[in-house]
């Protein structure tokens, strides 16, 4: 297989979410109005009752609003990863996977750039948060919105391969919602997302090591140290690991000889 | 070399659904697999693509056997799926050229070749129409376009007329054996409606996972001793009646 035909079905897999993207406006708003209505109500009410102390990679006191901006940009990637998630139990209802899954390349190589596609999809959504929250006044260090896009990239990565898993597992559009209520939130309140973590252990111990074996807090914790032009060894390191696991998994559910799939369309046949 | 190689293929669910399957198919070959539904017909096709794999047995796509070359033996395969497969919010354009992608060919030989199936199926000035607006049997073409884009070796076509009208029908049948004369291509047809298939097709009987029988419409019909293909067809099959089948 030549490099060139690689290329192509990359560029292929990825111009089609972009148009897929482009068609659905509603999917964009609706991920930019979530997180602003936690920045600009949920923060603001929060500003006044709860400060954050200095903590990395933070050099000052700073507002609760600029402390639940990269755990809200985080959310972002996680609603879109479980949208990527969605987007692939209707393309598997529809037809649609079947054509990708047919292709003559490698199942791994189709999985990842879809996933890369559904990435590129969220840092659009990711840089129009940040441009609308630096009008409510959210100022990051100027270099740190280029500075976080590797860590962008790989958060997505990894919260779009979380979802390639959930997808794998799930038999029909309808128990999307369940499953999303189910990965979405825990995951979100149960991070370093809204609160630091050394406020949660205070708070509550046991919440507090949930907190810290939740791939969501590194991931949050990733793109916050990025803004600052600094990386956060731990967190990368899990985040890595957690990609590398969850696209493993995935690969291996879409495997026509041992994964999901294959026991799916045998139970749907042997129904049939 | 032969178009598509089955050898004792075997595949089973909670039952068995293939059962020593063998048959083969040369360049230029219109072969028609009849069958009821659940015969195995899908489960065949799901195998050849490998949507899942075949426990047992062998399969040649080409020359290409699946099990040793994984998705590099799909390369000279093209595919028309029972259930529509196009992205219903993009253009008929857009569709093909996301499948051109995926299939390595360069954005100019691409839309060439685009032009070129739509203008043999009557669909050149659809290019530019949203999926969502064309009507069943205009999507069919489309799909079927998709399906030669590539200038596939063998195509596999599942029920690609279903739900169609019987003149859209007809004319698709008869678009299919033309492209299998004049591009070579060896075409592996599911289906199970008598009237697509005409006396001299090549005709796969499967009943249960098994091949029951292989040869002409006719000869087909005259070795059971039937009046015609559904007399036979209901002889092959142990006298089953299904309503699935139509005349």
């Amino acid at each position: 297989m030549k490099p060139m035909h690689y290329l192509r079905a990359f560029y292929g897999i990825v111009w089609r979410e972009f148009l897929r993207f482009l068609q659905q406006r509603e999917r964009f708003f609706a991920a930019l109005v979530r997180p602003l209505v936690w920045l600009i109500i949920f923060a603001a009410g929060f500003r006044a009752a709860l400060g954050i102390s200095i903590i990395p990679p933070y050099q000052t006191y700073i507002t609760y609003d600029v402390y639940i901006t990269p755990g809200l940009v985080a959310m972002i990637q996680l609603f879109n990863g479980m949208q990527t998630s969605l987007s692939m139990v209707y393309d598997r209802e529809m037809g649609s996977m079947r054509v990708l899954l047919t292709t003559p390349l490698p199942r791994w190589f189709l999985l990842v750039s879809r996933l890369f596609a559904g990435v590129t999809v969220s840092l659009f959504q990711v840089y129009t948060f940040l441009l609308v929250a630096y009008f409510f006044g959210v100022e990051l260090p100027p270099w740190g919105y280029l500075a976080a896009l590797p860590a962008l990239i790989l958060t997505g990565m990894m919260f779009g391969a979380l979802g390639m898993l959930v997808s794998s597992t799930i038999k029909q559009l309808e128990n999307f919602a369940g499953i999303m209520n189910f990965v979405i939130f825990p995951m979100f309140f149960a991070s370093s997302a809204l609160y630091p973590l050394w406020k949660m252990r205070e708070g509550s111990l046991w919440l507090y090591y949930i907190c810290i074996y939740n791939p969501f807090t590194y991931g949050v914790e990733l793109i916050r140290f990025a803004f600052y032009l600094e990386v956060n060894w731990q967190a990368l390191a899990v985040v890595l690991g957690c990609l590398l696991v969850f696209v493993g998994l995935s690969v291996w559910a879409y495997d026509p000889s041992v994964g999901i799939q294959q026991r799916k369309a045998a139970a749907a046949a042997a129904a049939a | 070399m032969t178009a598509l190689e089955i050898h004792d293929v075997s595949h089973a669910y909670r039952k068995p659904a293939l059962r020593g399957v063998t048959f083969s198919i040369e360049p230029g070959d219109f072969v028609l697999l009849l069958g009821l539904n659940g015969a195995g017909k899908t489960t065949l096709f799901s195998l050849i693509t490998r949507l899942f794999d075949a426990p047992t047995g062998r399969i040649e796509i080409v020359g290409r056997s699946a099990a040793e070359l994984g998705s590099r033996a799909l390369e000279p395969l093209g595919v028309v799926f029972q259930q529509p497969t196009l992205d219903l919010d993009l253009t008929v354009k857009q569709n093909l050229r996301y499948f051109a992608a995926l299939r390595g060919l360069a954005r100019k030989d691409a839309d060439e070749r685009m032009m070129r199936a739509l203008n043999a199926l009557d669909m050149a000035e659809r290019v530019n129409e949203r999926v969502r607006d064309l009507n069943g049997g205009h999507r069919r073409r489309v799909e079927i376009a998709r399906g030669i884009l590539h200038s596939p070796k063998l195509l596999l076509l599942d029920e690609p007329t279903i739900g169609l009208d019987v003149p859209t029908r007809s004319a698709i049948v008869r678009h299919i054996h033309e492209l299998a004369r004049a591009d070579n291509i060896g075409v592996l047809w599911a289906t199970h409606l008598f009237d697509e298939v005409e006396p001299d097709d090549d005709l796969l009987v499967l009943n249960k996972g098994r091949i029951v029988a292989r040869g002409t419409a006719k000869d087909v019909v005259a070795e059971t001793g039937a009046g015609d293909l559904g007399g036979a067809f209901r002889l092959l099959i142990g006298g089953d009646t299904e309503e699935d089948i139509t005349a």
